[in-house]
């Protein structure tokens, strides 16, 4: 079994080239190379904590993560603590959960803590904030600092007090001589007038279990307040003096070529400027709605690429027909063995929009030679290096503010609008905002890719699984292993990393990119064996599995629910279904009913059993799972981009429906505990068996096996006529 | 055509020259600086730019300032009270009824306007009522709980 941090390398290279076809490639580049002094300069007095990362593993074949510096903290003269950060706050908690383990670290509490994140002037470089890698790539980073910093002030301290090291405590930013609490020297007194910086790596001694105060402690999150006052800023909330809202004339269709221009009518209007350059033309006004009237003034005439390669409906065929030879990623014994009952299957899946409710938002500013953009973005220094490649600046001459993103889940890893913004500030010498409108979100969205899987499975007639012949098509890999123990496995990708190319509209990662996918048909396979061999669904898959973490989390969601055991479909309308992502094991047990008439799924009941390793905030991680289960629902039951060839025709919320209160089931969201292991992805792991949980309830409860998602009424009708 | 055009806005008196078919969300987020409500879909399928106007939740995006002349506006920044936060406020916070924060001004605002006709509303008529809102990272539980706990705290102030 591969190390899960090798696929994830793996499927962040292949997200970069999904992103291709749209001239979206986001470029990485080393770090900037601040020296020590200049960060002291950038941050005046107190004690700075720098922080590097050996090259890890994880990103030593492909990228180049930066030798320098990763994270950095700031403890001023009042005590009060700073937590630089190159990750981005988008709703996953992150904000929260890194000054938890900073704070831990440090011995403050955690209303010391400031963040400052995804700014590139003043925060260290990171390459995104996605795969949920920021507690289990970033996070050990950010824990050393502070322990570093820690040992620094304690230093400090036995100085002043004038008594040795190991005679001191530190409690709450406050350093104590033991049995004497008289005699104490603040955090904030000790960093007073001092500069100084020291090099750390990650070995530095960290806190135990035993010992933590913060970490493992449910914390309410600390940009609460902001965000239900409306104080919290997204992009679109920044205002700079003269500044001007930009819209931009957009294609019909992507692949749509322009070949008549007339932008009079918006000319003539007040107010209004005109930029026509290259293939921009826009419109801009003092008045975000102004810039609207204008837009719709501007006539253009395009001409349309030839006939549609596929639609919604037809993309699985054509995928099938044109997925190439494919490459292989794993092969054990043979295949063609095959032992007992054979099972073939093929599941589908559509292409999806991530639809975070803050649209793609920018406004950038060129003043004395330098661009400053604040953007929502999930990767500011990849848009940074965008900026300075389109605009021909220097980098440095480039800076990316982060604000709060209004959510991501994959689509704002690309920063277009950031891009566009900048464009326009440097042709109009003025502050531009580029704030996508929802049909503009729709069209240039990174679309999660409509898949195709075929699975050949055998199992002999002791219900034990004989092989696994597994070929994906447009999906990737990532959760794509096979998790029980099975002699006979090959696994084959085709379309996306090195295949040929399809899509007829940006695609990019989406939420545990393919993940959703491949164990959509994994484990809904896997339920289509124990079916076939008559074994409860819960009692096979243990029946199959020695990994202690997969059974452990089966077990711990079988008990939660409540499990009736009997083979499927026992009528009860409950499954179970399992996934191994971004580290953790997350298994789903869901109850449903259907409505036989309309075709209609509910979802009544899901409990969800995680271990995640050690829990930073389980107040947090439980928040990441329930939302998991609510955004599943959607590319599971309602969900799938509607189009022909390069036309999007869903533009708005009204045809692409996303999953309302009506639709949220009961959730029980139970963290397995697992102190042995640091800590694990906790952002995607629960969407994951989403699909197939669901799929397999509707066979248990009906006897009808559904192969495609999203399991809309229409395909649930269709297949229950058979 | 430009014309002075008056109303209430979060207590206090708001007087604009401007044209009145003008819509409210850009102009309280461009004119008034008031960015605390969103734009998310622009036809009123989201919910995310709710207001209340005369204590009934509209979609800004869909109303123009014709039709707040004279009328009572209330946005996310006028729920607090005396630098306190609302008891709506306050639960959102204790139920985590809220992730990337984006949908937060207009669910707080649709359920507000709901509390003032409905003191004690049953969880199902909390999740009819709070169906036109989206919220797309999931937060639907931390919000029904913290809806249904202000409900019982004064949530209708």
């Amino acid at each position: 079994m591969r190390e899960h941090a090798d696929l994830h390398a793996d499927d962040l290279h292949r997200e970069l080239l999904f992103s291709e076809p749209a001239g979206t490639l986001p470029t990485t580049r080393e770090g900037l190379g601040f020296t020590r002094r200049t960060f002291c300069q950038l941050l005046g007095g107190g004690i700075v904590v720098l922080i590097t990362t050996k090259p890890g593993k994880v990103f030593a074949q492909r990228r180049a993560y930066p030798e320098d510096l990763n994270a950095y903290l700031r403890i001023d003269e009042n005590g009060a603590v700073t937590l630089f950060s190159g990750k981005i706050e988008m709703g996953q908690g992150v904000h929260t959960s890194l000054a938890q383990m900073a704070a831990e670290e440090l011995g403050v509490s955690l209303d010391k803590m400031t963040m400052v994140m995804g700014d590139t002037d003043s925060c260290p470089w990171d390459q995104g904030t996605w795969g949920s890698q920021s507690t289990r790539l970033f996070g050990p980073a950010v824990r050393a600092a502070a322990a570093e910093a820690r040992t620094v002030l304690m230093n400090l301290g036995a100085k002043k007090l004038q008594v040795s090291r190991d005679k001191l405590s530190a409690e709450d930013g406050v350093i104590y001589v033991a049995g004497d609490k008289s005699r104490k020297v603040t955090y904030g007194e000790l960093a007073k007038g001092k500069q100084i910086a020291r090099l750390v790596d990650e070995k530095a001694a960290l806190r135990s279990l035993k010992e933590f105060k913060v970490i493992g402690h449910p914390a309410k999150r600390m940009d609460g307040h902001d965000k239900v006052t409306g104080r919290a800023k997204y992009a679109g909330d920044i205002r700079r003096p003269g500044m001007l809202y930009a819209r931009i004339l957009r294609p019909p269709s992507h692949g749509a070529t322009r070949k008549s221009l007339d932008t009079s009518a918006a000319k003539a209007m007040e107010g209004v400027t005109v930029v026509e350059k290259d293939d921009l033309v826009a419109v801009l006004h003092a008045d975000h709605e102004a810039a609207g009237k204008a837009l719709a003034l501007v006539k253009a005439e395009w001409d349309q690429p030839a006939a549609a390669a596929f639609d919604t409906e037809s993309v699985g065929d054509y995928f099938l027909a044109h997925g190439g030879e494919g490459e292989s990623r794993a092969s054990k014994g043979n295949v063609a063995n095959v032992t007992g009952k054979l099972v073939q299957s093929t599941f589908r899946t559509g292409y999806l929009a991530h639809a975070p409710m803050e649209p793609h938002t920018a406004i950038a500013e060129l003043k004395d030679g330098r661009m400053t953009v604040w953007a929502g973005t999930q990767s500011p220094f990849g848009a940074r290096t965008r900026i300075a490649q389109t605009l021909s600046m220097d980098e440095k001459s480039v800076r990316v503010i982060t604000p709060f993103v209004g959510g991501g889940f994959g689509g704002k890893s690309a920063a277009n609008q950031a891009v566009e913004a900048a464009r326009l500030a440097q042709i109009t010498g003025k502050p531009v905002m580029v704030a996508w409108t929802r049909a503009e979100e729709f069209f240039y969205d990174t679309f999660g890719p409509a898949a195709v899987v075929k699975v050949n499975s055998a199992v002999d007639d002791q219900g034990k699984i004989t092989s696994w012949d597994y070929h994906v098509y447009a999906a990737g890999d990532r959760a794509a292993e096979v998790l029980y123990d099975v002699p006979n496995v090959s696994l084959k990708t085709y379309i996306g990393r090195g295949g040929p190319k399809v899509h007829q509209f940006a695609v990019g990662p989406w939420r545990a990119p393919g993940a959703g996918t491949n164990v959509f048909a994994g484990e809904s396979q896997i339920d289509i064996m124990a079916a076939a061999a008559k074994i409860d669904p819960l009692e096979f898959r243990l029946k199959n599995a020695t990994d202690p973490r997969l059974r452990k989390v089966l077990k711990a969601a079988a008990d939660a629910f409540g499990w009736k055991p009997g083979p499927g479909p026992s009528g009860q309308g409950r499954a179970i279904a399992v996934a191994s992502d971004a580290g953790a094991y997350c298994a789903l047990a869901a109850e449903v009913t259907v409505d036989r008439k309309t075709g209609e799924i509910k979802v009544k009941r899901v409990v969800a059993a995680q271990d995640m390793g050690i829990v930073i905030n389980p107040a947090g991680a439980r928040m990441q799972m329930d939302g998991c289960i609510n955004m599943g629902l959607g590319y599971v039951l309602s969900e799938e981009l509607n189009f022909n060839g390069g036309t999007i025709t869903d533009k708005n919320f009204d045809t692409y429906e996303i999953p309302r209160f009506m639709a949220v089931p009961h959730i029980e969201s139970i963290l397995v505990p697992n102190d042995d292991l640091a800590p694990q992805g906790g952002g995607e792991p629960a969407i994951v068996p989403m699909g197939a949980v669901i799929a397999n309830a509707v066979f248990d409860l009906t006897g009808v096996r559904i192969y495609r998602l999203p399991m809309t009424p229409k395909r649930v009708l269709a297949a229950m006529k058979g | 055509m430009k014309q002075n055009i008056r109303f209430h806005l979060n207590g206090k008196p708001a007087s604009l020259d401007t044209e009145d078919d003008r819509t409210l969300l850009w102009v309280l987020r461009g004119d008034l600086d008031l960015t605390g409500t969103r734009y998310g879909c622009g036809e009123g399928l989201c919910g995310a730019c709710t207001v209340a106007i005369d204590g009934v939740a509209v979609r800004s995006c869909q109303t123009s300032l014709s039709q707040v002349k004279g009328k009572n506006v209330v946005t996310v920044e006028g729920l607090e009270r005396d630098g306190h936060l609302h008891p709506l406020q306050q639960a959102f916070i204790d139920h985590g009824g809220f992730q990337c924060g984006y949908c937060t001004s207009g669910m707080l605002m649709n359920a507000w306007a709901f509390l003032q006709k409905e003191k004690h509303p049953s969880r199902d008529a909390i999740v009819q009522e709070m169906g036109g809102n989206l919220c797309r990272c999931g937060a639907h539980q931390g919000i029904i709980a913290a809806i249904q706990e202000a409900a019982g705290k004064g949530g209708a102030r």
